[in-house]
């Protein structure tokens, strides 16, 4: 067995806000302490209401060597936006 | 003694057990296993730290409404010798190694709870208030050592070992928890302070359970120290004073 604590990912809801937010990562030794290091470490300062942990080594990431194929092809596609609709006065915050 | 004078002596008791134990958490600083600990036993120093500051503050106003004049927080802590605090023998005892500081944390926080739960039906306003609050944060420093008790106690065989004489170790300092004086006893009568003696079955429950649960024996109950609470302490005190107060003796009214 690794003498290192596995990593983990961690992710906060703000106050207000309606989404868990990556906050950074920390180690644990389970899940449980996962759960305590990450109200510790990341929302000493008010900083949320609910936390969310997964080990960093569940997380499937993109290649940084797929960038071009993924990313690159959505740069030219403005009539993606729904920047073309005039929109009434009327309505607001969108 | 008239009741304003016990309540202060009352005060200072747990104010001086939150500032001390900070100080000695405020030692890891820089030096815990991890550096997740580390936060995290800081974040419950100064979550007692905050604690002594409310207390200390609502024993200034009783010493005004007593001499006309009552202490601040700085003075109760930079200007007081060893035999002047009121804290529990056990919050001075020396970090040791981390399963001493947390046995130490577990047995505290235990007893801390229970109290400041029971002190949130104090009839008196500001005691109610202020341990409601704390009550809070106590929940979860006893939730976090308990976990770590079980962590270690039912680990390794090492760990296993160290975590039982940790345990043992301290024992002889739980007795003065459960003390009361006749200051404490008109108090407690008055329903402003908490019966200490009340809260040993549930601490002794609650307790047992976690040492059950972490493999580790309970300790009998045997000769208990005790001394804290009236100004005589283990030689530790001093010591730990002498680092705490430096600055504000070698420069007084130094300013930030």
């Amino acid at each position: 067995m690794s003498k290192e604590w596995p990593l983990w990912e961690v992710f906060i809801r703000s106050q207000h806000g309606l989404a868990h937010k990556h906050a950074g990562s920390l180690h644990a030794a389970d899940a449980e302490m996962a759960i305590r290091n990450a109200r510790d470490v990341y929302t000493r300062r008010n900083e949320g209401v609910s936390i969310w942990v997964v080990r960093s080594s569940d997380v499937v990431a993109s290649s940084p060597g797929d960038r071009e194929a993924l990313f690159d092809p959505a740069q030219s596609k403005v009539y993606r936006h729904p920047t073309f609709f005039p929109m009434p006065p009327e309505v607001k915050n969108i | 003694m008239t009741s304003d004078a016990a309540l202060l002596d009352y005060l200072l008791r747990l104010a001086d057990n939150g500032l001390v134990l900070a100080q000695r958490l405020g030692e890891w600083v820089g030096k815990g296993p991890v550096i997740e600990e580390d936060i995290a036993s800081t974040n419950v120093g100064l979550d007692l730290l905050g604690q002594a500051r409310l207390w200390y503050a609502y024993a200034g106003e009783v010493e005004a409404r007593i001499k006309g004049t009552g202490r601040d927080e700085d003075v109760f802590a930079f200007r007081r010798d060893a035999h002047e605090f009121r804290n529990l023998l056990l919050v001075e005892q020396p970090n040791g190694h981390y399963g001493d500081t947390i046995a130490r944390g577990f047995l505290f926080d235990q007893w801390h709870v229970l109290l400041l739960r029971a002190l949130a039906g104090s009839t008196d306003d500001r005691v109610a208030a202020i341990a409601a609050k704390a009550a809070k944060e106590a929940t979860y420093h006893a939730e976090r050592s308990a976990d770590w008790v079980v962590r270690l106690g039912d680990g390794t065989g090492l760990s296993h070992e160290r975590m039982q004489q940790a345990i043992d170790g301290l024992w002889m300092y739980t007795g003065e928890m459960f003390a009361v004086d006749a200051g404490e006893e008109a108090l407690a009568a008055a329903g402003i302070a908490a019966d200490a003696r009340a809260l040993k079955d549930p601490w002794d429950a609650a307790v047992g359970a976690v040492l059950a649960e972490a493999t580790l024996e309970r300790p009998a109950d045997g000769w208990m120290q005790s001394g804290g609470r009236t100004g005589r302490h283990s030689e530790h005190l001093g010591h730990l004073l002498a680092t705490m107060q430096f600055l504000p003796r070698a420069y007084p009214d130094a300013k930030w």
